[in-house]
């Protein structure tokens, strides 16, 4: 397999844990999709099947047609609530058209039809897009499968910032360095990374478009620069300066300009991430004595403090509906990702873990990604918010850290 | 006063330090990187960018004999705490005495945690570190606008076993001078 030779760079997702009513859905091999690199059938089936939110129906490797009304008694005789089934077939400019139709198949009708253009070497984008709307019809729930992650990776002496796609394949290098980077944040957009590098002996915040590899430095005043966070409209970021004093919270335009302070506080406060609706700023501060998660109004005005549990709550992640927050809690020595209700203020602890850090909502809110430790080696792993479904992303002979979910993409 | 002699030789380091000194994007050679984009339908290419490295040595004599006070840079903190001990006070002292003798020696202090907990807030007590070191300095005279203090959390740890007897060598500020860093 040709895959496998490039695998070894890749992150490797394993499931541990899996949703109490797995969708059973049967997805048929596409018709037509031997003359590609790889087949979407595979894309599809695996992302579903990761998700644990789906068991993917064993169906066999006889292709069915788009044009054919599948075989409803077979198929839902061997249990599957759905049935996808689609058809490559040539388009003009030497393109390639995806059609494909999904069915209910108790109800014996169409819950819905799509066709896509691509190339040949776009076969895996199109399997992402494809679980994306399977994932929509069946759940309700916007998929992440074409989403990207970016993270980490140190091996001896180097870090590098990786970007992959949200099931570990393809993995890119965005920058490399001998000194460490740190706190990566995606702009809304997607096309932008702010993060922390230590390349010039210090902690100074980047702003870097993927695409072009151009990047400019968002904040680098005298002491320690870190922690960036964007606004949700993609034209602020928010960032922990020491200029003045102690870690407290600033903003700078995305291109470094026009600092302005947003709160302050005799202590620390650092870690501050916008609501999606950015109507608040959440952070982590110790002006209580102990580290503890707060909220200010994103347009000034009172600090609200919401943790009081516990003598260590820090990196406050705002779901993306901004119902609930992830963040990590200090419990019995243990660092563990936990998620809080806003509205009754209860927290539920999601892991099992004890060097947890780095929360990050996928863009639907269905599951967290996070950095742990297994073995004395950093791994990504990511939790749904109920806490059901476990998945650990690793990558052979590396140390993973400080993932971040990227953006639905538009 | 051999401090006085090596004074300029640094400062030529220093100049031609500042021209090389990576802060800006603009003047990285981004190394060429695969371009497995392929115009797919959602995947946009990412360039590989590799910053430059840091400066070279700047031999400052007293900075660097292992017989001088001033080649001992580092100041160890205890768990939880931002005070200085005294045991490091002639140290401090020393250096103080330094930048206050060489108005034109810049110093960086990086405050260091221990590995546990959120990287971000260890940055922020790792500032807490630097800041003691920087205060201490002028405490006892050195000038504020010779010295930086910035963190570096639990990033750059000099020790990586999960022990106490490591995690206590990696609470630390250290002083560096311009050309060091």
């Amino acid at each position: 397999m040709a895959l496998a030779l490039v695998a070894r760079a890749q992150l490797a997702i394993e499931i541990s844990g899996a949703g109490a009513n797995r969708i059973p859905v049967a997805v048929a091999a596409f018709e037509g999709e031997n003359s590609l690199p790889g087949t979407i059938t595979e894309v599809v089936r695996g992302d579903l099947a990761r998700s644990g939110l789906f068991s993917v129906v064993e169906l066999g490797s006889q292709p069915m047609s788009v044009t054919a009304l599948p075989d409803f008694m077979d198929v839902r005789g061997r249990g599957a609530d759905a049935v996808l089934v689609g058809s490559v077939v040539p388009a003009d400019g030497g393109r390639l058209e995806v059609r494909f139709r999904l069915f209910d198949t108790q109800r014996q009708t169409e819950l819905g039809a799509l066709a896509l253009r691509m190339t040949a070497q776009q076969h895996r984008a199109t399997g992402h897009r494809i679980a994306d709307f399977v994932f929509e019809k069946l759940t309700g729930l916007k998929g992440v499968f074409s989403t990207r992650i970016a993270y980490v990776v140190k091996t001896a002496g180097r870090f590098q910032l990786q970007i992959a796609d949200a099931d570990g394949m393809n993995a890119q290098t965005a920058l490399a360095s001998r000194e460490p980077i740190i706190s990566p944040a995606w702009s809304p957009d997607g096309s932008k990374l702010a993060y922390v590098s230590f390349e010039a002996k210090k902690p100074v915040v980047y702003v870097h478009s993927l695409a072009t590899g151009l990047r400019n430095v968002a904040a680098n005043f005298k002491g320690s620069n870190s922690a960036p966070a964007w606004s949700p409209d993609g034209r602020l970021l928010a960032v922990v300066l020491t200029k003045d004093g102690q870690s407290q919270l600033y903003t700078v335009n995305a291109d470094g300009s026009g600092v302005r302070r947003i709160a302050s506080s005799s202590g620390i406060d650092t870690e501050p991430a916008w609501s999606a609706d950015g109507n608040w700023i959440y952070f982590t501060s110790d002006r209580g004595g102990s580290p503890q998660i707060y909220r200010i109004p994103a347009s000034g005005g009172g600090v609200e403090r919401i943790s009081f549990d516990g003598s260590y709550n820090v990196t406050p992640r705002p779901s993306p509906d901004g119902r609930t927050i992830a963040f990590v809690t200090r419990n019995s020595g243990r660092f563990q990702v936990a998620v809080m209700d806003l509205a009754s203020r209860q927290v539920q602890i999601l892991t099992d873990s004890s060097r947890d850090e780095s929360p990050s909502f996928a863009p639907n809110g269905q599951m967290i990604l996070y950095a742990t430790e297994v073995g004395g080696r950093g791994v990504l792993a990511a939790v749904s918010a109920d806490g059901r479904i476990k998945q650990r992303l690793s990558v052979q002979a590396a140390d993973v850290r400080e993932p971040a979910w990227g953006p639905l993409p538009r | 006063m051999r401090h006085h002699l090596v004074v300029p030789a640094l400062l030529l380091a220093l100049l031609a330090g500042c021209s090389s000194t990576p802060m800006s994007g603009s003047d990285q050679t981004g190394a060429s990187v695969e371009d497995r984009s392929s115009g797919t339908v959602q995947t946009p290419g990412v360039q590989t960018v590799t910053p430059g490295q840091g400066l070279g040595d700047a031999g400052i004599a007293a900075l660097k004999d292992p017989n001088n006070i001033l080649s001992k840079r580092s100041v160890l903190f205890d768990y939880d705490s931002f005070t200085i001990r005294d045991e490091f006070k002639p140290l401090i002292q020393a250096h103080a005495r330094f930048l206050q003798a060489n108005p034109s020696m810049k110093m960086l202090v990086q405050g260091n945690t221990d590995e546990r907990g959120s990287r971000e807030y260890n940055i922020a007590l790792g500032q807490k570190r630097s800041d003691a070191v920087k205060k201490a300095l002028q405490l006892l005279g050195a000038p504020e606008a010779q010295i930086e203090s910035v963190s570096l959390g639990e990033e750059k740890p000099r020790c990586v076993e999960a022990s106490e007897a490591c995690w206590a060598q990696n609470r630390r500020g250290d002083m560096l001078y311009s050309g060091e860093f």
